[in-house]
């Protein structure tokens, strides 16, 4: 099939480094002292999510794993979001978990996210910037949102989340 | 004698001629993503031909009124067209009487009807017999009247092949049996179960049998008379006609002693505030405002299809299955779910080294138009150890060279993913 328009958007979803992440996922497993754990649900297509984390006594999430059932955009999410994420308060995972929503959704530029989390943080979104590649395809945003719903319903203790709500 | 035949005589049957066909669908001349549309999604839910179209249409433009309730013309008008299509269905599921024929809004809510009013009968202990290869919406009304009454669900497995067999069926039947529940065809796989030798070990264990018919309405001849079913669900928008409409067959006797499902206008025959009383068959399961407009357009999507000669369309959706199994298998990766030796036109695969959704949004970009996910049966994804499939199924208009476009497109998927 000759590449066009269309190619080019499959192109930008499927990156190497989203296939890469896609195929060999980093941390996966669960981590087994861990302080919280929550699994994420997509119902409208069975695919499912478990995150655990420990947190140190400063809210320091010094531990993530992941185990999933999923494509190749939500597994490469959540392996991207657990090395983000490693290392820095839930306040900071707070707030990369919003710049990954505008990167999948909103039509905001890089630089307006860099400016909205400033430059240590920012750092940390880079590998994660690949899964713009959503915006063309609304129906895939959930794929690439519902670890990041599951890892926040962990830190805020609540033991499952869903794209449906 | 095939359900088509009722209504319409061989001798005068359409010739099938798939171009003539694809010209009857205005939906297939569309480009998606610039690329032709090449619409395998028939399963979830059917493209319409331009006549029912027109007939939905021209009621809003030219002869829309409430039904059963003005007494002007428009209104005795409609009423009439609304009941000549309850005889259409009447007459393509060869029932006996029209008042066996309810409306419903799709065959969900014909098989909760049953559930509610039908399983009012049941009480603790009572059984009622479906098969792992359900949809959800003959999973859960069951599920829902269990936790109400207290009755046990059992489930007859589902083979390797994708099937289920009688005697599975039959080591589950016992006096306690009150209902089985079956789908005619399997709306994951494909799959289609021998109805009538079903129903036969439930009438002969003394249980009633339902049958959802949201796909064995499009691709098999349904005559409830010769299967003897009791109950036979199924959706207008699955057989080319529009959505928010269904049907619940029901023999006469049984839904006589069955009690109204809701409460509204339309099913009494008077009020007062100390007792009602309610309307005659089909009235008295038509609460409210029927889907009049869905109704009359189904009755012309059965004319539409009826036109045909079964056995054509039969034979080209056969070919298509024949040549999708072979074209697919071909694919290196691809394992096929759903093997049975009698399927309609639905192939379920995965792909190794790349998730069906993944699959999925890739062929939407070659036009190509497929089902990936659980397909409203995750027992039956479970009981094959895969969280989803990719589902490609036909419909009369589907063609040998959109199997090609697919087959293409699945390479393209995996230049891009594996």
């Amino acid at each position: 099939m000759q590449p066009d328009g269309q190619d080019q958007d499959l192109l930008s979803l499927y990156q190497s480094i989203i296939l890469d992440h896609g195929k060999s996922p980093r941390n996966t497993g669960r981590v087994e002292r861990h302080d919280c754990s929550s699994e994420g649900r997509n119902p409208l297509c069975g695919d499912r999510v478990t995150v655990t984390a420990a947190l140190d006594e400063s809210d320091i999430l010094t531990d993530l794993k992941f185990d999933a059932k999923g494509c190749a955009i939500s597994i490469a999410s959540a392996s991207m979001m657990t090395e983000a994420a490693k290392g820095l308060t839930t306040d900071e995972v707070q707030r990369i978990s919003d710049a990954v929503r505008i990167l999948c959704i909103e039509k905001f530029s890089g630089e307006d996210i860099n400016g909205f989390l400033g430059e240590t943080l920012s750092a940390r979104l880079e590998s994660l910037r690949a899964l713009s590649g959503v915006r063309q395809f609304p129906t895939r945003a959930k794929c690439a949102l519902l670890p990041w719903q599951t890892l926040m319903a962990c830190i805020q203790g609540n033991s499952t989340a869903s794209t449906e709500r | 004698m095939t359900a088509l035949a009722h209504v319409s005589p061989e001798s005068k049957a359409r010739k099938f001629d798939i171009a003539s066909v694809r010209a009857d669908f205005p939906i297939l001349r569309r480009l998606v993503h610039e690329k032709p549309l090449t619409y395998l999604d028939t399963a979830a839910s059917a493209q319409k031909p331009q006549s029912v179209i027109d007939v939905i249409k021209n009621q809003y433009e030219n002869e829309y009124a409430n039904v059963h309730r003005g007494a002007y013309w428009l209104s005795e008008t409609l009423t009439t067209k609304y009941e000549d299509a309850r005889e259409s269905v009447r007459a393509f599921l060869n029932a006996k009487s029209d008042k066996e024929i309810i409306f419903t809004k799709g065959a969900t809510e014909s098989i909760n009807l049953v559930a509610s009013s039908f399983g009012r009968s049941l009480k603790v202990g009572d059984e009622i017999v479906i098969t792992g290869l359900e949809h959800h919406s003959n999973i859960v009304p069951w599920q829902m009247l269990r936790n109400q009454c207290g009755v046990e669900l059992k489930v007859a497995p589902v083979t390797d092949d994708g099937d289920v067999t009688l005697d599975s069926i039959s080591k589950l039947l016992s006096p306690k049996t009150k209902l089985v529940a079956v789908a005619h065809v399997s709306n994951a796989l494909g799959t289609v179960l021998p109805i009538k030798d079903i129903a036969k070990l439930a009438h002969d264990a003394g249980a009633r049998i339902l049958i959802d018919g949201c796909q064995g309405i499009v691709h098999e001849d349904v005559d409830v008379q010769d299967m003897d079913c009791d109950f036979y669900a199924f959706s207008g928008h699955k057989i080319y006609g529009p959505n928010g409409i269904g049907v619940l067959y029901g023999k006469e006797d049984i839904l006589e002693e069955m009690p109204p499902y809701q409460g509204g206008g339309e099913m009494i025959s008077t009020v007062t505030f100390d007792h009602s009383e309610w309307a005659e068959l089909p009235a008295k399961f038509e609460a409210g405002t029927p889907p009049i407009v869905p109704a009359v357009g189904l009755g012309e999507a059965i004319r539409y299809v009826s036109a045909f000669d079964a056995a054509s369309v039969s034979a080209h959706e056969k070919a298509l299955l024949a040549y999708g199994t072979e074209q697919l298998q071909a694919v290196e990766g691809v394992t096929l779910i759903g093997t049975a030796e009698r399927k309609t036109a639905v192939l379920s695969f995965v792909l190794e080294g790349a998730h069906p959704h993944d699959l999925a949004t890739i062929l939407d970009r070659c036009g190509v138009c497929v089902r990936a996910g659980h397909h409203c049966a995750q027992p039956l994804m479970d009981r094959f150890g895969v969280s989803a499939t990719v589902r490609a199924s036909f419909g009369l208009y589907n063609t040998q060279d959109e199997v090609d476009v697919l087959i293409e497109a699945l390479g393209r998927a995996r230049e891009i993913l594996c």
